[in-house]
């Protein structure tokens, strides 16, 4: 049994008992507990099933490297799946639920899957499933499905917010034990800005339990909390580091809390000058048979147990060893009165100082042995003991209820190989440690990561602190430039260890049953077989062995396996480990959640939206809404009962007939001056724009360097030196930047300034018959055709506001462009519908204008255009300056497939019944090509139904079009049939131009 | 003749951080090398102002004079001086190569105002800038969340900030989201 003792407890408050529930039972703990602690104090010692095996699973470590005890957490809008129990902390009404096992924890189905193990190996996805193939869809899949992974997918919308901060630090010290306080103090000390993440919700990491340190690291934690410099923040991990000192910091604010309130989780972002890593190190597990019983736990973890909650995992634990450090789990549980019957210690010569203490406390210690076999299924009932050398003939049975095991530690590297820090095997540890010559560099190729206490393989505090001390200095020193003194540390002597000896099987030749009985990785079920199995079958590769096998590849991405598994292999290949390598280690360090990396970017904030200046008054008038960027615009007004075809159909024929008003305010706005500017718009557009005279305004085209239409719109010539440019909606600063670009790479000796001044100006299109009429309501005067004619602007007051007017048309109508300041766009606006009132004004939306422009033929940028068409294609041969030595586009649009005689052309399609032609529909040809495909020899590029004409209309890419004009060609419709359309001039309304007068 | 509005019409958000939108101000971009004392000293000549160095903002009364790139400049002033300095920049510069172009109405302005770590705090949340460091005097052109925005500090307890008048909904929201949350330092 697993049971909380009497006394003990270091982080638990006896005084403040909470109650919670797990898969729905209601239990007891105190503030301070884990979960994990929490459970086993209510002799919970299962708490999970296994991914694949779905075999009895319990919680193995203390801390965030826990592969087992994944729980979902919470309830509703609140519940995550796969939480780690030893990292949540308990709270009063917290809901805890097990995983992957159906119908219940204490009996699943899924076990079933443990008894075909032996037809379950490594790699069996890609051998078994291979055929038939209908099975992989229709039987395995399913099967696999149901059977494998871990927690279920939340359902609803998450509860909480999420947010961000910014943090910029001259020394980040990533890990929050005595190391990395000792690091931080001197890099304070020495006058850096210094910031200490620890992602566990106390300080000191392992010094208050192995070291008796408590009062040192409080100590130490007061004396940074006085100093100005120092940020602390507990509970927030270290969870990646990035180039140019970059570092996601990952704070969890609320979790532990029963009533919750702000943020859940912060996300860090932080750019530090100097990062150290003072990660600590991670106990490994040993590979025995049946290591995987619940039962049997990191020596660390049990001691952990005892120590910080109270709670004995056993009454009898068997401690099982390759190091010294197992020792202190042993004296640990003997000093909390608990029995200890043997401590199994691998290597022949037996530990050192520890080793006598545990000694003359009467434990009984058998050198040169290990576990053959754990006994037991849902819970260890005993171990069969062994030689550590052989086979695994079992020397003696020992009862016990829990087994303690030390493998050796593992420096955690992972944040010093995020970004490329160099890792070289240490023989005398039997551990990869970073390599101090290979750091991850910054721009300056010099190092920013250095490492401190157990993360840089330093073991023995005797031995970390003082090198802590020194790299918080250097890192001090690195930043402001000064050397930096030391600070006194409290005097300490080495604990006189014995070396580690490497065991990566145990016992050492362990027959077949054993091996495949000794797991590696807990949470994707990979025993030392499967990796051998792999290293047969030719996996010689790591990272090969790693995704045949799965091993390390669940979510604690192999914190406890990583090595023994590198070990397994390299056994089997007969390669040194450091030859083999390792997987490489990628952040976040620990899964960080969805909520943390969108941090504030949910509900309205979740993306800006731009408004118009009129955005309001259209949402007032019933706009049916369209996304164009980032932008909303009207699609159409609807009116009671109206659908959107017969709204479309009431604004084109209002505006055709008398008045109609377009907010074009969204149209991007370009500045463009100086003495150069008629050489650069020359080059910008295909069109020559130095001839264009001040007043007037005339339709460009801009290509890619490729030759392809990227942009077009009308440019107003302001005056001399100056160019207005009108670009498309999502064209704006899209072209803005290519200007730009232009100008400070290429042409940076060129006199010419830019600002894109899109959103300086509201612009309306006041269009249709009565638009000139409409205008000198307002005030206008002098607007006669031949006073301001086509293709001109002028400067008029309109109801009062300064305004200037192109009289410029997309419609075929007459129509004026009146642009105004956006803070009075929705004065105009509403000045306008006023004084048209009397015309029957109606304002359209994007769809009307989409149609007029279709029913004359103009193109749209995005329909007739995909980054493949140049203006050639599209009949705009007329707007490509046969005078200009060059414009970019040029060269590219003489390439031979740029002039090849058979690409598609630009024309008009009229369906012969009338309909409307399906939008991407292909024009079909004879034949199939290869792939057995029909062969096609043209597209639709848009089509729309006419109110005007009242009939589909289209315009499409046609091969040979234009020389084929009154010939039928076939389009393919979805349902598999075709549709006859004739091919025309795509001018299809008003080809004489008589509307515009 | 109707008055110029803002884009969301002085709304406020009352709190520890209050956020107001304020009313239409003169902003002029100018677009020339500041080191040309041409192009300085016709900013000069009209904000009263000498021009701040790189990042750098001068403020005075209701008058901003921003640093914005080496080749551009931001003038801010009271709604009504903003033809006499368009023509006062215009006849300043002369022939010298620049181009002045009146964006008053192209952004949004607003104020935060509340306690100095607070106003930090708020915006430490949403831009990537050190606020810890930041000082008046300074002007930072950068992203709030997923928008461009510039801001500076006119004096201790208050922030002045600048996006593009499109996305000032979007600004408001987030800064008032923001500043609704916990204090951090």
């Amino acid at each position: 049994m697993s049971t909380r003792l009497t006394t003990g407890g270091q982080r638990i408050d006896r005084s403040k008992p909470v109650t919670f529930t797990f898969n729905g039972t209601t239990l007891k703990g105190y503030e301070g507990d884990t979960l994990a602690s929490a459970l086993l104090a209510n002799d919970r010692m299962m708490m999970g099933r296994s991914f694949k095996y779905h075999r009895p699973r319990g919680v193995v470590a203390s801390g965030t490297e826990e592969p087992n005890a994944l729980l979902g957490i919470g309830s509703g809008g609140r519940f995550e799946p796969n939480q780690r129990a030893t990292m949540q902390e308990v709270f009063e009404g917290l809901e805890a639920q097990s995983q992957n096992h159906w119908p219940s924890l204490e009996f699943d189905i899924g076990e079933v899957n443990a008894k075909l193990s032996r037809f379950l190996p490594a790699g069996f996805y890609y051998k078994t499933f291979l055929w038939p193939r209908a099975f992989w869809k229709h039987v395995y899949e399913p099967f696999i499905r149901q059977s494998a992974g871990l927690g279920k997918a939340p359902k609803d919308r998450d509860a909480d917010t999420y947010e961000h901060y910014y943090h910029f630090t001259d020394v980040l010290v990533i890990g929050g034990g005595l190391a990395g306080l000792t690091a931080a103090l001197a890099a304070a000390k020495g006058g850096a800005k210094v910031t200490v993440l620890e992602q566990e919700a106390h300080w000191g990491g392992r010094a208050p339990v192995d070291d008796g340190a408590a009062e040192e690291v409080a100590a130490l934690v007061a004396e940074l909390e006085g100093m100005e410099t120092v940020t602390l923040r507990l509970r927030c991990m270290g969870a990646g580091v990035y180039d140019h000192g970059y570092v996601l910091g990952y704070e969890r604010l609320t979790d532990h809390l029963a009533v919750k309130s702000g943020p859940r989780h912060r996300l860090w972002r932080i750019r530090a000058a100097q990062v150290i890593t003072a990660t600590g190190a991670i106990e490994r597990p040993l590979s025995f048979a049946g290591n995987d019983v619940p039962g049997v736990m990191l020596a660390s973890a049990v001691r952990d147990y005892v120590v910080q909650f109270g709670v004995s995992v056993g009454d009898r634990t068997v401690v099982v060893t390759n190091n010294d450090d197992a020792y202190l789990t042993a004296l640990a549980l003997v000093g909390a009165g608990l029995s200890v019957p043997a401590i199994l210690d691998a290597r022949q010569g037996g530990g050192g100082a520890l080793a006598d203490q545990a000694k003359a406390k009467g434990i009984r210690v058998l050198t040169g042995h290990g576990i053959a076999k754990v006994q037991g299924r849902k819970r260890v009932t005993g171990v069969a003991v062994c030689k550590q050398v052989g086979e695994g003939a079992v020397t003696e049975e020992i009862a016990c209820d829990a087994v303690a095991m030390s493998g050796g530690w593992s420096p955690v590297v992972h944040l010093w190989s995020h970004c490329g820090g160099k890792l070289i095997w240490d023989d005398a540890q039997a551990t990869f440690r970073p390599d101090p010559n290979r750091p991850p560099t910054g721009a300056d190729g010099a190092g920013f990561v250095s490492v401190a206490g157990a993360a840089n393989g330093l073991l023995d505090l005797s031995d970390a602190l003082p090198d802590a001390a020194q790299t918080g200095v250097m890192a001090a020193s690195f930043v402001t430039g000064k050397a930096a003194g030391d600070i006194a540390l409290t005097d300490r002597k080495p604990r006189g260890d014995r070396p580690i000896e490497p065991v990566w099987l145990m016992p050492a030749s362990a027959r077949r049953a054993l091996r495949a009985k000794s797991w590696l990785d807990y949470q994707n079920d990979v025993k030392v077989t499967d990796v051998q199995l792999a290293a047969q079958e030719g996996f010689e590769s790591v990272e090969h062995a790693k995704r045949y096998t799965t091993l390390g590849m669940a979510t604690d991405q192999g914190k406890l396996s990583n090595i023994n598994g590198l070990a397994i292999l390299s056994g089997a290949l007969d390669t040194p480990i450091p030859q083999v390598g390792t997987t490489t280690f990628r952040p976040p360090f620990t899964p960080i959640s969805m909520g943390a990396i969108a941090g504030p970017a949910r509900a309205e904030v979740f993306q800006p939206l731009r408004r118009s200046p009129i955005h309001a008054w259209h949402e007032a008038h019933g706009a049916d809404w369209e996304p164009v960027g980032q932008w909303r615009r009207p699609y159409t007004y609807l009116r009671a009962g109206e659908d959107r075809q017969a709204a479309v159909a009431r604004e084109i024929n209002q505006t055709r007939n008398a008045l109609g008003l377009l907010d074009a305010s969204t149209l991007g706005k370009l500045i463009v001056k100086g003495p150069d500017a008629g050489k650069f718009m020359d080059m910008m557009y295909t069109n020559m724009m130095s001839t264009l005279k001040p007043g007037f305004c005339r339709y460009g085209l801009m290509c890619s360097e490729n030759g392809f239409l990227m942009d077009d719109g009308v440019v107003a010539r302001w005056d001399e030196d100056t160019f207005l440019c009108h670009t498309t909606t999502g064209g704006a600063d899209r072209i803005h930047a290519h200007m730009e670009e232009w100008l400070q790479t290429e042409w940076w000796d060129w006199k010419v300034w830019v600002v894109n001044a899109t959103e300086q100006y509201a612009q309306i299109a006041v269009v249709g018959p009565q638009a000139r009429s409409v205008l000198e309501t307002l005030g206008a005067t002098g607007i006669g055709n031949d006073s301001f004619p086509f293709m001109t602007f002028q400067d008029h007051v309109l109801a009062g506001i300064r305004a200037r007017v192109y009289r410029i048309s997309f419609s075929g109508e007459l129509s004026y462009e009146i642009a105004v300041p956006a803070s009075r766009g929705l004065a105009l606006w509403e000045a306008l519908m006023q004084a048209g009132a009397e015309h029957g004004v109606m304002p359209y939306g994007t769809e009307g204008l989409h149609v007029m422009r279709a029913e004359k033929g103009f193109i749209m940028i995005g329909d007739e255009t995909d980054g493949t068409v140049i203006p050639q294609d599209l009949g705009l041969g007329w707007a490509i300056s046969k005078k200009k030595t060059d414009y970019i586009g040029k060269r590219a649009q003489e390439r031979s497939d740029m002039t090849r005689p058979d690409r598609w052309k630009l024309v008009g399609l009229e369906t012969l019944d009338g309909s409307v032609l399906p939008d991407g529909a292909y024009a079909l040809a004879e034949g199939h090509n290869a792939n057995g495909q029909r062969n096609v020899q043209g597209r639709v590029t848009s089509t729309y139904h006419s109110p005007t004409l009242g009939r589909g209309i289209a315009m499409g890419l046609v091969l040979n079009g234009p020389e084929r004009m009154g010939e039928t060609v076939q389009f393919n419709k979805v349902d598999g049939s075709s549709v006859a359309a004739r091919i025309v001039n795509p001018v299809f309304y008003d080809k004489e131009n008589s509307k515009n007068v | 003749m109707s008055d110029p509005v803002s884009a969301l019409s002085g709304k406020v958000a009352e709190g520890p951080v209050r956020i107001e939108d304020l009313a239409p101000r003169a902003m002029i971009t100018l677009r020339g090398k500041l080191s040309d004392p041409a192009v300085s000293g016709a900013l000069t000549a009209v904000s009263g102002m000498s021009m701040p160095g790189q990042r750098g903002i001068a403020v005075e009364g209701e008058t901003r004079l921003a640093w914005m790139g080496p080749d551009e400049a931001l003038l801010i002033l009271p709604r009504a001086g903003l033809d006499a300095a368009l023509s006062g920049l215009t006849e300043k510069l002369g022939d010298a190569h620049a181009l002045v172009a009146d964006m008053s109405d192209a952004r949004a302005l607003f104020r935060l105002t509340g306690e100095d770590a607070a106003l930090r705090d708020t915006i430490a949340k949403i831009a990537p800038v050190d606020m810890a460091s930041f000082r008046t005097g300074e002007i930072r052109r950068t992203r709030l969340a997923q928008i461009a925005a510039a801001f500076w500090m006119p004096q201790a307890g208050t922030v002045e900030l600048v996006c593009f008048r499109s996305v000032a909904q979007y600004a408001f929201d987030l800064l008032r989201q923001a500043a609704a949350g916990p204090r951090v330092f």
